[in-house]
């Protein structure tokens, strides 16, 4: 599948943004006071503005953006729908916790708690939209869900932790949440591709046909000699010993630095901890675009299979 | 809508034979040239006459080749939108504007809700939707809704263009859910398939199997072969060899 770049920066960013929500909500329910305090609203604001550019940027890739709204009205059958409808709705809630906060109110339970449902209820419609196509064999698998919302908090986390080694108020037991997600968005991400590589086609050029009970089919001509839109949206797929050294590369990156680097951020003090945090927030921001980018880049669409490919 | 009706009351479609058609493109070109004023009209063309042509096309042809136990043969195989029961390209539309048909089970897309998303053309797993980058909206086959229930037409010209254009017959249209049909015949006697049933889309289009081939055997010169004219036949063997 061609993998649009809108979609990937949309994806990862929105992930990232709705972990980090979570993280926030997680710490503000356990008391923590700088997740109760004025300051929160740095957090929960860089959490906007990654899920906000995030969706606009979903935008950018439609024929008919003005059109966008449409998308709101069919959450009965489609995750596409039910992504949009969540994350507006997710917006009601976190602007009442961000008003409360400004206002330095009472926050209570409920808010935040009611923010991160709607926020990971968004990363799992994303997912759900990928993992609903049957036309997608990569696609078509329960860790896909997973793999979205390991990444989601385990993206979130290392941003949180970036904030708190900031602002100063990191510890090193801050780290134990950052290194378990990961570990289990790396696992995760780990067991997918052994999965992938598991996988047999579900369809062939034998059921595409029918002609399979005849013989051995093979392309002998395809209907055009140029691309078309099918071979451009459909047709793209990574080769093989390119995606090995990027899987490598992307779990690095994404899901071993950033946690080892948190670790060390949050026992050092002063500017090297700052210079470390940024180092984990670029080395993740790579990581995930790679790992995103193979998600579409890995997928075969069941259409290739009449082009004999 | 794109709830998919429980139930529709036809389930228009075409019945493509697999063993009389000839490859020759008719199918396709008549219906790049009956929709560009169609339903969906334009299906625009990029670049058509330069070195990277594109554009949209609702029925391509592909040429397959099989190997038989007697030997290879080739398969001409149009494909175009198989009007789905159960189709995933509608019940994704996040829009409404993919929508299937309660009356006679035609899949369409109404343009003017279309926000471009391309997920459908990721649902269906038969590639049968294609772009339009320039109009910025999805089509797809229309099964020439405006063609076969057009009064400005005569009665034995409300078929879809390609079935009008082929030259061997090799596409049929009518109701695959009337038993008492003429394509559900032509299902049943020749034992007409869907492409893909694991995909699980319950498509409507049926396909007809190339005919058995009968291996040709070079059959000697009875010498029993009664008859003046095997006789005669005999004797030039027998002065030729
Ligand atoms: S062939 Fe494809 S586009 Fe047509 S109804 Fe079936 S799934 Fe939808
Ligand atoms: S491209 Fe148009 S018809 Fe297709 S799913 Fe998106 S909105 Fe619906
Ligand atoms: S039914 Fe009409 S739109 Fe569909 S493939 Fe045939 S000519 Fe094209």
């Amino acid at each position: 599948m061609n993998p649009a770049y809108s979609i990937i920066f949309f994806t990862t960013a929105a992930g990232a943004g709705y972990g980090l929500l979570t993280m926030l909500a997680l710490y503000a329910l356990a008391g923590d006071p700088a997740a109760n305090g004025r300051e929160a609203l740095l957090p929960l604001g860089l959490a906007g503005v990654l899920v906000s550019a995030g969706l606009l940027a979903s935008t950018l890739h439609l024929g008919h953006p003005e059109r966008a709204w449409r998308a709101l009205s069919q959450w009965r059958s489609s995750w596409l729908s039910r992504e949009g409808v969540l994350a507006i709705a997710c917006y009601g809630p976190a602007l009442v916790w961000a008003w409360r906060l400004w206002r330095e109110a009472p926050i209570g339970p409920v808010v935040p708690a009611f923010t991160a449902v709607l926020g990971l209820a968004t990363v799992y419609a994303t997912s759900q939209i990928y993992a609903s196509l049957k036309s997608v064999d990569a696609w078509h698998l329960r860790l896909v869900p997973a793999n979205y919302l390991l990444l989601a908090l385990a993206s979130g986390s290392v941003l949180w932790q970036a904030l708190r080694v900031w602002a100063g108020v990191a510890t090193a037991v801050d780290a134990l949440p950052v290194a378990t997600l990961m570990l289990a968005a790396g696992v995760g991400k780990w067991r997918y591709w052994r999965t992938l590589s598991r996988l047999a086609p579900t369809s062939t050029l034998a059921t595409a046909t029918g002609l399979g009970t005849l013989g051995t089919v093979s392309s002998l001509a395809w209907p055009h000699t140029e691309q078309n839109y099918l071979l451009k949206e459909m047709g793209f797929v990574v080769a093989r010993r390119h995606a090995d050294k990027l899987r490598r590369i992307a779990l690095l990156c994404a899901c071993i630095l950033p946690p080892l680097l948190a670790l060390g951020g949050s026992v050092s003090g002063g500017w090297p901890a700052s210079l470390i945090m940024g180092l984990a927030v670029a080395l993740l921001a790579l990581g995930l675009v790679l790992e995103r980018w193979l998600f579409f880049a890995e997928a075969r669409h069941s259409v290739s299979v009449f082009y004999g490919r | 809508m794109t709830m998919l009706p429980q139930t529709t009351a036809k389930k228009l479609g075409l019945v493509i034979d697999l063993d009389t058609c000839v490859g020759c493109h008719a199918c396709a070109t008549s219906c790049k040239q009956w929709n560009d004023a169609g339903h969906s009209a334009p299906l625009t063309d990029t670049d058509p006459y330069g070195a990277a042509p594109d554009g949209v096309w609702f029925n391509r042809v592909h040429s397959y080749e099989v190997q038989t136990a007697h030997g290879s043969k080739t398969v001409n195989f149009p494909k175009s939108c198989l009007h789905c029961d159960n189709a995933p390209c509608v019940t994704v539309c996040p829009t409404g504007a993919s929508f299937k048909r309660v009356e006679d089970g035609i899949v369409l897309v109404d343009a003017d809700k279309c926000i471009g998303c391309k997920l459908c053309s990721w649902a269906c797993p038969y590639g049968a939707r294609e772009y339009d980058a320039t109009d910025g909206v999805m089509k797809k086959c229309t099964l020439c809704v405006d063609r076969i229930y057009n009064e400005n037409l005569d009665a034995a010209a409300r078929v879809p263009a390609c079935v009008a254009a082929c030259p061997t017959g090799a596409r049929s249209f009518g109701d695959l859910g009337d038993p008492a049909s003429g394509v559900s015949a032509l299902v049943r006697a020749r034992g007409g398939y869907d492409l893909m049933p694991e995909q699980g889309c319950a498509p409507v289009n049926q396909y007809l199997p190339p005919r058995a081939v009968t291996p040709l055997v070079q059959q000697p010169l009875s010498r029993h072969a009664g008859g003046i004219e095997s006789a005669l036949l005999r004797w030039i063997d027998r002065v030729l060899s």
